[in-house]
């Protein structure tokens, strides 16, 4: 392995006495303090997070919407200029290589937003199977990720100088859409996305930038009772919200059915790769399904543990948490979708012992107002 | 603190003892709690339980990791910290105090010698 890369806000972690850990080749921040109080600071006020791991592609040209149709598993032909939209892009045999945002800024340009253990995965993947007249550069190095998550992120935003020019704007702001402006001439992107399940925003920005949109969100929060979130919230968050999160209910040999990401597979769509694995297995039906469960007990039931049906192994858990909002142990699993229909008692084999589950819906958690 | 009457092990639990006594009180250090981070369930062995030394006798559950408990001594176990039933977060809060873990009775005090001192346990962990 290199040596892991850091994002430009590593020193502003360190001064707040984040405790650094390596995640997908970065050095990121896990926690500044207790996970559970910045779950709990995210859900009933407000967080910021330094997100500027993950990977962003622009796709330009004039085939750049047509290009990218092709690639991804949901529809993002209808899509206007603003618009976002969450998707998964599919190898032909069906299998997912990345989930994604696409992030419609004109006509001619699209950004990407991937995972950043995958950048160079994806790259290769979308540059290998594109045509003429599109572009796809990797400008992940030069732009920050800062996301401004919870209840209370309307009034940050409003208190915070940098959003100035575009504040009223922002209020108003839809789910999954995103404005641009000029910053002392650098282009900034907001967007009304995140993954946590509660209102937010995601802020693009040059990452020269990083530090001053950081501290003034920060200033700006102070009477929201802000704070400021490592990634083990931002696992937990997303856990109770039942957001797929690839390494766990997304990988290499899974499926966006089996994942019950069906919402984004548009089957009708004329053509896409991995459109005609797709269309075969849901004919058939999905050999896996992801589903909810709650453990019982207080016993967490994390990544890779066998899930039984009647003491048959039936399963993996993709990710399991003692969910701090809930109070109560859940997991999510990928599991025989055969062996688990019907009547049956669910149990997870926790270290050394089977662990009484029952199959919960999902989401877990759902939030008044994203 | 005094931790005069502690002792330690690699394992990073502590054991506290009083000479007129066979009974002491087992928990994990403070540089273990923060490494776990945020406890959130302690797995503790029966009431009554005969327990070997180094023997795995329970786990302590945290956000992001899970952790295997060893019993850093020999003894039976006579009574476990029921208060972390409810609140296992007072691990994190106050390792040495509220958040202790077990109370047994030695079966071989003797063990007691093989355990660190606190400035020895220090130097292992970097946290002189």
């Amino acid at each position: 392995m290199s040596e892991p890369k850091k994002t430009p806000l590593y020193d502003v972690h360190q001064s707040l006495g984040g405790k650094m850990v390596e995640f997908a080749g970065f050095l990121m921040p896990v926690a500044y303090g207790s996970i559970i109080d910045e779950h709990n600071a995210v859900r009933e006020r407000v967080g910021v997070f330094d997100v500027s791991h993950m990977g962003q592609f622009v796709v330009t040209g004039t085939d750049a919407r047509e290009f990218v149709n092709r690639m991804i598993t949901n529809d993002c032909s209808k899509l206007l200029p603003g618009n976002l939209q969450y998707t998964v892009m599919c190898r032909e045999d069906g299998t997912v290589v990345d989930d994604l945002l696409v992030y419609v800024i004109s006509e001619d340009r699209i950004i990407l937003v991937v995972n950043a253990a995958n950048i160079e995965k994806d790259y290769e993947h979308l540059t290998s199977r594109k045509r003429k007249n599109v572009e796809v550069s990797d400008v992940s190095e030069e732009y920050a990720l800062v996301a401004v998550q919870g209840p209370r992120t309307r009034e940050v935003i409003a208190a915070c100088p940098f959003f100035g020019q575009v504040a009223d704007r922002l209020q108003k702001l839809p789910y999954y859409n995103g404005i641009t402006f000029y910053h002392r001439g650098a282009e900034v992107l907001v967007s009304r996305t995140g993954y946590t399940g509660e209102l937010g925003f995601e802020v693009f920005v040059p990452a020269e930038l990083a530090v001053a949109l950081w501290d003034q969100i920060v200033v700006a929060g102070e009477d929201c009772g802000l704070a400021v979130i490592g990634l083990g919230a931002r696992d937990t968050l997303r856990f109770e919200a039942a957001y797929c999160l690839y390494g766990h209910e997304l990988d290499d040999h899974t499926s966006p059915l089996e994942a019950g990401l069906s919402w984004v597979v548009k089957l009708k769509k004329p053509s896409f790769c991995g459109a005609e694995a797709l269309r075969k297995e849901k004919a058939k039906g999905s050999k896996r399904v992801l589903i909810g469960l709650a453990v019982s007990g207080r016993n967490i039931a994390r990544q890779g543990y066998t899930v039984l049906r009647d003491g048959r192994e039936v399963g993996r858990v993709t990710s399991g948490a003692f969910a701090p909002t809930l109070h109560k142990s859940l997991c999510m699993a990928l599991v025989d979708r055969a062996c688990s229909a019907g009547d049956g008692q669910f149990a997870v084999w926790v270290r050394d012992k089977e662990v009484p589950a029952k199959p919960t819906s999902l989401p877990f958690y759902k939030s008044r107002a994203k | 603190m005094n931790f005069d009457n502690m002792r330690f092990s690699k394992e990073h639990e502590w054991v506290e003892f009083e000479k007129s006594s066979e009974v002491v009180t087992i928990g994990i250090t403070d540089f273990a709690a923060g490494e776990l981070g945020d406890i959130v369930f302690v797995e503790l062995p029966e009431v009554g339980r005969e327990v070997k030394n180094k023997e795995p006798v329970g786990a302590i559950e945290a956000v992001k990791t899970v952790a295997d408990l060893f019993a850093p001594l020999s003894g039976v176990v006579k009574e476990v910290n029921t208060q972390l039933e409810d609140n296992p977060g007072l691990v994190n809060q106050s390792p040495y105090k509220e958040g202790w873990f077990l109370r047994l009775q030695m079966t071989d005090r003797s063990e007691l010698d093989e355990l660190m001192s606190h400035d020895d346990y220090s130097r292992i962990t970097g946290t002189e």
